[in-house]
């Protein structure tokens, strides 16, 4: 029995300043780092709606990375700060929503911290290896299936039960 | 005229191009078969590949193309946009294209130079370039706006490079603010007596530049005064400088000392920062005759009036031109500046946590800038070198690399010390006739006419020893070491360790960022470095730039360098502040948010969160407003509403949402 080996997709949201500068660092220096991150750019960490982490792991992420200026760095003045203080609460709610500690991750990498790209998302990508697939929209497709088939249950007694009153 | 030879089902026909980067990205992802993937996503009408896509050629392409088969938004997979994007708005600007509907995938930085895995890689490409692609078709056209640039300059740090920055600036006939922290302008180069490789004297060619400075209609020299707060954006900055009180009226002061003879104290006994603590200095106190401006200060810490009220004031009252003021205060004053000249300097490294060497247990050991007080003609002791038990050495050790090419302090080489280190044992042996031995790891040489110094140095008779010395020590373990100071080091190029007795060390210290150099950048909004230099917006082609636009930095504040590239780089930063100014205004990023008012609910949550106060409230309407100008397009306020009513240009939820789901497609 052959099986595939399960490579996660990790969607991140780096800042301009920091830590998409960072990876682009890291590039320059050739550094060699996990090929699971696709890269969003964005131009704060507080542009970063809650909404856009649920967003990918509805859409199929197995891990949301997420990377700013370092406090009191931040290009922006405090960006970083509304950040920290969302992502926080996110956290509590994507817990409720069964999602495990270690797929969603918020990393302060300053622009000069190409090593911290490279250290984080090899961590990051083994972390979420190990923890599996998590497959919200094949979840989505099973919960619809479950609602559909109660759905018809519902109807099937319904109907049955209509017969017997008629 | 679009070429109806491609479906794309009604959605803005989308020209997508990816670069070979010579091998740099084809090497390590497959190029055609991103092509060809791409050429099949919605809305492409047609996707190429090329060797350099930012070549002119690469460019035209892009251009050409735009009107060949009627394209309306643009992908170029490529490099990071923080290199390139402005090449390729310019590409799709000259096509006839709205800059801003130009989507790139950085798969150079963000993948070809840091995967292996040439599928997986590739795979990324693919993945990167589906997102490109969704989102772009969400692009509106976008207008730059422009703002005029003030033309006035803040110049900080007095030192060699903000002096030359500052004087080509006010020669170019704008007018320039210099602020200096310290009481005169001068920087390290005014501590040093002589200059390798020429040793023309420091003095003689720094001087009459603190002059020109001084007498310069266009130049406002503040010294004793720091950079408080900064405020504002690229051409219109509002910089607060706190001004430390003098306790003596820097206008009327003609710097004739008579107050510092009549001092009360009648012998110097403080200890004097600018000579290194070698010498002493009174409480009213001038830090070198050439001093810039040449106007006395008055030492808080030391004054008897000043800490106690009850002092004869015999310096005030041999003031013919009344100039004390000892009611003095610190006081903040608000300048307005189109762009920001930073040379801060360094420091040099603590040579008392090498212990090994004894700075500071040892009264034989020196650093090199105390070395240089000495061998300086207006130094302590007036360029004669005597030991601080007034011995002459008969025997000098000169010890580079302290605190530099080290694993356990600095790990970046100083790039000065090997040729200062040259100049101090040529200087040592001209003043004293001392035996000077230099303890080197590699010599370092390398500027115009650098080599040749060195070999000149070899034929004057300087011993060089190639190691690094293990251990400082007074131990003696034979007579002709008693009572000096033993260098224990392995000559690597003898293979044998020897013991050299000696009577002075001199500790060649590397250079290391500003103490305050983290909050200093942190108030100009710039990055530094790991080692904690100031960071260049590029290491190559943009070496005096940062990323906020409109401040500069040169001279050591960005690396260990010496004199001449100093120089030079305080040019360049003078020069792209020149540009910045002559172009008379600036065009800004057009990435602000806006607010659609029939969707705003009125609930107030975005107007604390702006940190720059662009965002206020209608009363009469109810609604939330965005100024466009105070704008600087974080998208914090975006990101926070509740109603999805505020739209960040460029980021719009629209343009991430697509790309998320861009990336995530199969």
């Amino acid at each position: 029995m052959s099986t595939v080996k399960f490579e996660p997709k990790i969607v991140a949201f780096f800042c301009n300043w920091c830590t998409y500068t960072a990876a682009d660092l890291a590039g320059v220096s050739r550094l060699k780092y996990a090929p699971n991150v696709r890269v969003i750019r964005v131009m704060c960490s507080g542009r970063v709606d809650p909404q856009f982490v649920v967003e990918a792991f509805a859409k199929g992420a197995d891990g949301v990375l997420l990377g700013g200026c370092h406090p009191g760095d931040c290009h922006y003045a405090e960006g970083n700060y509304k950040t920290l203080r969302r992502m926080k609460m996110l956290e509590r709610m994507l817990k409720a929503m069964g999602v495990e500690d270690g797929r969603f991750r918020l990393e302060w990498i300053s622009g000069a911290e190409g090593d911290k790209v490279r250290s984080v998302v090899n961590e990051m990508t083994e972390k979420v290896r190990s923890l599996g697939p998590l497959d919200l929209p094949g979840k989505f497709r099973e919960w619809d299936k479950e609602i559909e088939e109660l759905e018809a249950r519902v109807k099937a007694s319904e109907a049955e039960e209509e017969k017997i009153h008629a | 005229m679009p070429k109806k030879d491609h479906k794309t089902n009604g959605l803005p026909r989308v020209g997508f191009y990816i670069c070979h980067c010579g091998s740099n990205i084809a090497g390590t992802i497959d190029v055609a078969a991103v092509r060809e993937y791409a050429a099949g996503l919605p809305g492409v009408a047609v996707a190429r590949d090329y060797k350099y896509m930012c070549s002119d050629p690469g460019q035209e392409l892009i251009a050409s193309d735009i009107e060949k088969y009627g394209l309306e938004r643009i992908v170029v997979s490529a490099c990071s946009p923080n290199l390139h994007e402005e090449t390729f708005r310019k590409a799709a600007a000259k096509g006839g294209l709205n800059p801003f509907r130009v989507q790139m995938v950085n798969i150079r930085e963000h993948a070809s130079w840091v995967h292996t895995d040439r599928a997986s890689a590739t795979e990324k490409a693919k993945d990167l370039a589906r997102a490109a692609v969704a989102r772009v078709v969400h692009h509106r056209a976008l207008e730059r706006k422009r703002v005029p640039v003030d033309p006035n300059v803040l110049v900080v740090g007095g030192g060699i490079a903000g002096i030359h920055a500052a004087l080509t600036l006010a020669n170019a006939g704008k007018k320039v603010t210099l602020v200096e922290k310290e009481a005169t302008i001068g920087g390290h180069m005014a501590l040093f007596d002589k200059t390798f490789p020429t040793l023309d004297c420091a003095a003689c060619i720094l001087t009459p530049k603190m002059s020109a400075v001084k007498a310069h209609p266009n130049i406002r020299l503040w010294t004793w005064s720091e950079v408080e707060k900064v405020e504002g954006y690229v051409g219109n900055y509002k910089v607060t400088v706190k001004r430390k009180p003098r306790y003596v009226n820097e206008d009327l002061c003609v710097g004739c000392m008579e107050c510092i003879d009549a001092c009360v104290y009648k012998e110097p006994k403080f200890h004097d920062k600018f000579n290194q603590g070698l010498g002493k200095r009174k409480p009213v106190y001038i830090d070198f005759p050439q001093a810039t401006p040449k106007v006395v200060l008055v030492d808080p810490e030391t004054c008897l009036q000043l800490k106690t009220g009850k002092c004869q004031k015999k310096c005030a009252s041999v003031c013919d031109r009344n100039a004390f003021d000892f009611g003095q205060k610190e006081r903040s004053e608000e300048i307005q500046v189109g762009s920001i000249v930073l040379a801060t300097g360094f420091r040099t490294y603590d040579a008392k946590k090498d212990k090994q060497y004894g700075y500071g247990r040892y009264p034989g050991v020196y650093t090199a800038l105390e070395v240089e007080r000495l061998v300086n003609a207006s130094g302590p002791t007036s360029g004669e070198i005597k030991l601080r038990d007034g011995r002459e050495p008969k025997a000098v050790g000169i010890i580079h690399c302290v605190g530099s090419r080290d694993e356990k302090s600095n790990k970046w080489c100083s790039r000065v010390c090997c040729m200062y280190s040259l100049k101090l044992a040529h200087l040592i042996k001209e003043h004293s006739g001392a035996e000077v031995y230099n303890f080197y790891i590699d010599m370092r040489a390398p500027g115009k006419a650098y080599e040749e110094f060195y070999d000149k140095l070899l034929g004057e008779g300087v011993h060089f020893v190639r190691g690094r010395v293990a251990e400082v020590t007074d131990w003696a373990v034979s007579p002709e070491e008693e009572g000096k100071l033993v260098m224990r080091v392995e000559d690597t190029l003898a293979g044998i360790v020897r013991r050299i007795p000696v009577d002075m060390v001199v500790l060649s210290t590397g250079l290391e960022p500003q103490a305050d150099a983290q909050e200093v950048r942190r108030r100009f909004n710039i990055g530094c470095g790991s080692e904690g230099f100031f960071q260049e917006r590029h290491p190559k082609l943009a070496p005096v730039n940062t990323f906020t636009d409109g401040v500069y930095i040169a001279g050591a504040c960005q690396g260990p360098r010496d004199i001449p590239d100093t120089v030079a780089q305080a040019g360049a930063a003078a020069a792209e502040a020149l540009a910045l100014i002559d172009a008379g205004h600036v065009e800004l990023e057009p990435n602000t948010s806006a607010v659609a008012e029939a969707e705003c609910s009125g609930c107030k949550t975005c107007v604390p969160l702006c940190p720059y106060g662009a965002v206020s409230f209608d009363e009469a309407k109810r609604k939330a407003a965005i100024n466009e100008v105070l704008c600087k397009g974080c998208g914090v306020c975006a990101a926070a509403c509740p109603s999805g009513s505020i739209t960040q240009n460029l980021f719009g939820d629209d343009e991430i949402f697509s790309e998320i789901e861009g990336v995530l497609a199969k």
